[in-house]
């Protein structure tokens, strides 16, 4: 995993070699998006609740501390046991030593993007432990020693043809078998075994509820109910913004994170985990990673509002056409851009410049995180810390310093256009990236300037 | 009401068609329009690529030659709220005030101006192609994402224009990819996103893609060339401005 070095451009440069497939892909994704505006348009309310949850949202972010205490001494009193993590390793550790306490190493998963962020699968597969994800997709993605390629949707990047014979492979379906119905029915009798033979649970949480202690997991499958139900020891990983004040607020994040998401009026299974069943144990694991320090960053903190529907990952035309994959982080797409350079700013140099700047993941966001002007502070972070390549700062440094001279323009420009027109080989030649799939603009004989200074006397 | 014309440097250089069509549309309004010559660029390609930093040459000369003005009108959405959003000249004061008088070209006709009817007409198909600053950062029309009534300036106007066939493409505000130096330094997925759109506005027949950037235009332009494509691109303006 850790070698991967390619920038989101090499990356997404590899994905578009199969055209055809970026286009299939584009438009599956933007067929959500249309899911979603549709299930949107009906609620004429939207824009309200979308405000709303973002007020809420300021509300978490400024109190985090007397909520997260307060959820704390809500959550023990109801008889969960509380787990406080720094960090990714922290967490890794504190779920393994409840295991190890247990002397369990067969465990099921529900989806949980907090512990693709920390890396669990891979944490407790080298301790020997065998972790099955039972959301169907992540399932997908895990028989084919992938990650998630979307935070929602984790193997959208699969063709039904491709999981047949994934299926195939692996579950001993028929061959050329690609019919989704039966694909489904395969993998139900192939995760049933293990929901009724695994002891230890692991699921994420969509939202945890300070006044009560208690939390939400919102599934499409029943998966998260299913293995949770039938375990012994129930262990939930949460980072510290999934916090939200009051139980009638779910009201308002319930109505908008499944519209955002696909498009449903809400997810199938909304599940309230308040305590543990009689012989049950437990646990929650209220993770840092870096989360206080994005609190932090004035610029930045609004990015923890995110309660990861996925919606601004379906509506960036960049990431429909690069895939999750390019983005080399547990939360790909817009949001992830700027999740990721908070956690390793060089790292993650790139991401923020993975965007045109477009504006449409603001807009279908349902806690209006500002994400595209984001994207565009992140990049002058990016550079002052000196995480730029070097070549594209010297020639920034050329394009200021001509800009700031309206002679130096005025001549550079002529020169540019005189050249183009003598030797237009030169210029059309295919090794500058604008010339791939484009042709220069045909150079006109005189500037605008040049053009007025000769047709109107006035200045 | 004396205007002082921005026209982008791009434009300056490569498309003066679009800056001259923007000067007659607005002259023939009765409008006072003035050229400062020593005008370069707003900075942008700079700022949007993280040097932010190094746009102090610009946003002085900007500060130097625009200041004085009642309005500051130019033919590009994203050049303008680029002015709108960071212009910080030394003089922070000047800088402010030209924040507040900058205007795209076809708000400024529709706000400003007040225009309701225009002598202008083009019998062609055309599409209209939604920049994404025009549209998102000033508010040209109403955006797709959000549950909110509709309404377009840059619609508006081509309405106003006799014989015009207005078709829309099936994504009505996609971005088109051009993305300043995003269309170099993310090539390939720039390009993909240049030959959707100019293949949804194909699809429906249209002849002209016309807009309020010409760098989206120039961008489309660029993919309808190589793929030796009937149709063309024109700028709003350049469609206002024909008889």
């Amino acid at each position: 995993m850790q070698t991967v070095t390619k920038s989101h451009a090499e990356l997404s440069e590899g994905f578009n070699k199969d055209e055809a497939r970026v286009s299939w892909h584009d438009e599956t994704l933007w067929w959500i998006r249309q899911k979603r505006d549709k299930a949107a348009h009906q609620m004429p309310e939207w824009e309200w609740l979308r405000q709303t949850a973002s007020g809420i949202k300021d509300y978490v972010l400024g109190n985090l501390h007397d909520l997260l205490e307060l959820f704390e001494a809500n959550a023990l009193a109801n008889g969960i046991k509380v787990h406080w993590a720094a960090d990714a390793a922290e967490h890794n550790r504190i779920v393994y030593g409840i295991l190890q306490e247990h002397g369990v190493t067969k465990i099921v998963k529900s989806k949980s993007m907090l512990t693709e962020e920390c890396g669990l699968n891979e944490y407790l597969h080298e301790k020997q432990v065998d972790v099955v994800d039972t959301d169907l997709g992540e399932r997908i993605v895990q028989l084919a020693g992938e990650v998630p390629s979307h935070i929602v949707l984790p193997c959208i990047h699969w063709k039904k043809e491709e999981i047949g014979e994934l299926f195939h492979k692996f579950l001993g379906t028929p061959e050329g078998n690609a019919d989704p119905q039966f694909l489904t029915g395969a993998a139900r009798i192939h995760l049933r075994e293990k929901f009724l033979t695994r002891r230890v649970a692991i699921t994420g949480v969509n939202f945890a509820v300070a006044e009560t202690g208690e939390f939400v997991v919102c599934t499409n499958e029943g998966n998260a109910d299913m293995g949770t139900h039938l375990s012994d020891i129930h262990i939930a990983c949460m980072g510290i913004e999934k916090i939200i004040p009051k139980q009638e607020h779910l009201g308002i994040f319930l109505r908008l994170l499944a519209r955002s998401a696909t498009g449903q009026p809400t997810t199938t299974y909304n599940s309230h985990f308040k305590k543990p069943a009689p012989g049950q144990e437990m646990h929650i694991v209220l993770v840092d990673n870096g989360r206080s320090r994005q609190l932090g960053r004035p610029d930045f903190r609004n990015s923890l509002k995110c309660i990861r529907c996925g919606a601004c990952m379906n509506t960036c035309p960049v990431y429909r056409r690069s895939g999750g994959h390019s983005y080399k982080y547990a939360i790909s797409g817009p949001i992830g851009s700027i999740l990721a350079p908070n956690l390793d700013m060089e790292k993650h140099a790139d991401l923020p410049f993975a965007s045109t700047l477009c504006g449409s993941c603001s807009n279908v966001c349902p806690v209006k995180i500002d994400i595209h002007d984001q994207l565009y502070k992140w990049r002058q972070e990016i550079t002052k810390n000196g995480h730029a390549p070097k070549a594209k700062t010297f020639a920034m440094k050329i394009v200021a310093a001509v800009l700031a001279r309206p002679w130096m323009y005025r001549l550079g420009g002529s020169v540019a256009r005189k050249m183009m027109r003598l030797f237009p080989s030169l210029m059309n030649n295919k090794s500058i990236p604008w010339n791939k799939a484009r042709e220069l603009p045909a150079p006109p004989k005189q500037s605008f300037g040049e053009w007025y200074a000769k047709n109107r006397k006035k200045v | 009401m004396k205007i002082a014309l921005f026209i982008p440097c791009y434009i300056d250089q490569f498309y003066p068609q679009v800056g001259i069509a923007t000067l007659e549309v607005l002259e023939r309004l009765g409008c006072d329009v003035h050229f400062p010559p020593n005008q370069t660029c707003c900075g942008q390609p700079m700022a949007n690529s993280g040097y932010q930093h190094l746009d102090g040459g610009c946003d002085n000369l900007i500060v130097k030659n625009f200041s004085g003005y009642d309005y500051i009108v130019g033919p590009s959405g994203s050049c303008i709220l680029h002015i709108k959003h960071h212009l910080h000249g030394e003089d922070e004061e000047a800088s402010k005030d030209i924040r507040g008088k900058v205007f795209e070209f076809t708000e400024f006709l529709t706000d400003i101006l007040k225009v309701e009817t225009l002598e202008a007409r083009f019998p062609h198909k055309v599409g209209l192609h939604q920049s994404c600053h025009g549209q998102r950062g000033l508010h040209l029309s109403q955006m797709s994402e959000l549950v909110a009534p509709p309404f377009s300036k840059p619609e508006k106007l081509l309405g106003m224009v006799k014989d015009i066939e207005l078709i829309k493409p099936e994504r009505v505000d996609e971005c088109c990819g051009f993305g300043g130096t995003f269309c170099v330094f993310e090539e390939a997925v720039s390009a993909k996103m240049g030959k959707d759109r100019v293949a949804d506005h194909q699809n429906k027949g249209i002849e002209i893609i016309t807009g309020v950037d010409v760098s989206c235009l120039m961008h489309m332009e660029g993919i309808m060339r190589r793929q030796k494509s009937p149709m063309k691109v024109m700028h709003i303006a350049e469609i206002l401005n024909s008889r």
